[in-house]
């Protein structure tokens, strides 16, 4: 059909039925247009694709059977189980105490609300090694809180307590942020409204408010948790990195590699790279949510 | 004033009375979290580092390893920064203005760096252009040393920051009226000029929006850093790997000054951010 069609340019179409989609390509983008997609791309692969590549490669050349045995070896088992423990912990608290703080936010007026929603962003403007060093010095053993707390026989510094302080620490402005604006959006009617209808307070929080926020408040735990999972340098400084005791999967792989055992630190990287990967996916999806329910 | 209030959902003018007991409840409750896991850590770290004895404090701060340290963090956050802004601006403008193909892909894995543990980042680094890769050898036979040295530090810093810019500045671009840019071409323009005379000023709040948050967390980033650059005083010991040494070798005087720096560093790069944008949006109306 296309020879009767375009008979003059016989020789021309046969290349693009070969390839069409990189004659289209090149049909498309002027030259200036195709540098800088090649520089983007280029830079995209360079900083970010390649030691992803790599880390795939090495996990992969140290051998599938090295791997399982370096993630089933019980200091490895030990991390994992910890930050999990950990991830859960603080999560369920920035996720109560957040959805909290973001409907005093959106709904209130009082005065120091602005130095309250200031205060709220704080945490990620400050080192997490700087975090660790807060905890040291709140919770350390001649601290304001820490004499207090070993007098009682509970240590916080160099334990698990800590080390999920830290974590909440870290990632406390999450949930409040990506809440916030849903609340601000949805508005008051609804909720007037089943007010008026007889519903208490209770009832009207999860009837109506939870299900129109539920779509940001998911984006926010699933950053919670990706950063979380992911924290490296305040739970460093609070735990002490003991090995088989407050040593996280991050600790870990920091451990094995400073004790040049790679096959443990690929095989862990490549497990919570994965995961982080998987938080990724999972963040698109619910980022399209929530902008679907805005418009 | 008066109208503002009552427009505003939950003004204080219409607000039913059965809101208000669990109203307070509420904000006590959020005060007491934000209090306790927030505002208590960091007035303790300030007035332990200003409390007990302020000359000694300065005395490890002055040291020279303490500001070496600071001065590295601040050039490499720079170096990063400038990096940053050119190449993420240039990012962001070809995924809202070209099509082509693999962009869907590039633009849902432009996040990764945000969900990527900067362990996983610093030891990904390590192996790419580490002493046992053919990368590193073929750059250290060419006189390049990355890993354990000032290169690798810039490149850990970009890794970790470079969506900051590209989230930034892509919405704004998206939104961006072409009209005007059409108008200045129509008169005669060309296309760099219609950049740096129609876009650039349009898109200049949101591309320094980028650089700032991407500054603000060059600053304090530890975990890809302490893993590329290592520990080496007065080589390539940024401040908060210098915060660690000093906590490990148990003496919390010198970290807590640095400590102190740094936290009225960011502090200070995000209150400006948040003055800039408050003149902005004064401006827009």
């Amino acid at each position: 059909m296309s020879s009767v069609d375009t008979p003059s340019r016989g020789s021309e179409s046969r290349v693009y039925a070969l390839r069409p989609w990189v004659a289209a390509f090149a049909r498309r983008i002027p030259r200036a247009r195709g540098i800088l997609i090649f520089a983007v791309v280029a830079w995209f692969a360079v900083l970010i694709l390649l030691p992803i590549g790599t880390l795939v490669r090495g996990a992969w050349q140290e051998g599938l059977s090295a791997s399982m045995e370096a993630l089933g070896a019980p200091a490895a088992r030990h991390a994992f189980s910890l930050t999990l423990g950990i991830t859960v912990a603080s999560v369920l608290i920035n996720t109560v105490f957040g959805t909290i703080l973001a409907l005093v936010l959106a709904r209130q007026r009082f005065c120091g609300k602005l130095l309250l929603e200031g205060i709220v962003d704080l945490p990620f403007s400050v080192s997490p090694v700087v975090a660790g060093v807060m905890f040291i010095v709140l919770f350390g053993s001649d601290g304001w809180l820490g004499r207090w707390f070993e007098s009682g026989g509970i240590r916080i510094v160099f334990a698990l307590p800590g080390m999920v302080l830290a974590t909440i620490f870290v990632t406390l402005p999450f949930v409040t942020r990506q809440v916030v604006p849903v609340l601000r959006e949805c508005g008051l009617e609804q909720e007037e409204a089943a007010r008026t209808l007889g519903a208490n307070a209770w009832q009207t929080f999860w009837q109506v408010t939870l299900p129109s926020i539920r779509w940001g408040l998911a984006y926010g735990v699933t950053l919670t948790v990706a950063r979380a999972l992911g924290e490296f340098g305040a739970v460093l400084v609070v735990s002490g990195s003991i090995i088989g005791k407050t040593q996280t999967a991050t600790l870990h792989i920091h451990q094995e590699f400073t004790d040049f055992h790679y096959a443990g630190a690929f095989a862990a990287s490549l497990v919570l790279a994965i995961a982080s990967f998987c938080l990724l996916v999972f963040m698109e999806l619910m980022k399209k949510r929530v902008e679907a329910g805005r418009t | 004033m008066s109208s503002h209030a009552i427009r505003e959902p939950g003004g204080a003018g219409k607000r039913p009375r059965w809101l208000q007991h669990s109203d307070l409840a509420l904000r006590g409750i959020s005060l007491g979290y934000i209090g306790l896991f927030v505002a208590l850590p960091i007035v303790a770290l300030t007035t332990r580092a200003c409390g007990g004895g302020l000359h000694r404090v300065w005395e490890e701060m002055t040291r020279p390893e303490a500001l070496f340290s600071l001065r590295l963090t601040l050039m490499m956050a720079a170096a990063m920064m400038i990096i940053n802004v050119l190449m993420g601006t240039l990012t962001a403008w070809v995924l809202v203005r070209y099509r082509f193909p693999a962009q869907s892909v590039v633009n849902a894995l432009i996040d990764l760096p945000f969900a990527i543990p900067t362990v996983v980042t610093g030891l990904m680094l390590v192996v790419l252009y580490g002493p046992q890769s053919s990368i590193g050898t073929f750059l250290s036979a060419h006189g390049v040393e990355v890993i354990y040295a000032k290169p690798g530090i810039v490149l850990a810093l970009l890794f970790v920051t470079s969506p900051f810019v590209v989230r930034a500045v892509q919405p704004v671009l998206m939104e961006l009226d072409r009209d005007m840019e059409e108008a200045a071409a129509t008169l005669g323009a060309r296309r760099w000029t219609v950049f740096r005379k129609v876009i650039l000023p349009s898109i200049f709040p949101a591309v320094l929006t980028g650089a700032a948050l991407s500054f603000s967390r060059a600053l304090g980033e530890f975990g890809s850093v302490v893993m590329v650059a290592g520990n080496i005083p007065m080589r390539t010991q940024v401040a908060s790997v210098f915060i660690y040494g000093e906590v490990e070798s148990d003496n919390p005087l010198g970290a807590l000054g640095v400590s102190v720096i740094l936290l009225a560093g960011s502090l200070i790069v995000l209150i400006a951010l948040n003055l800039l944008q408050r003149l902005g949006r004064k401006r827009d109306e």
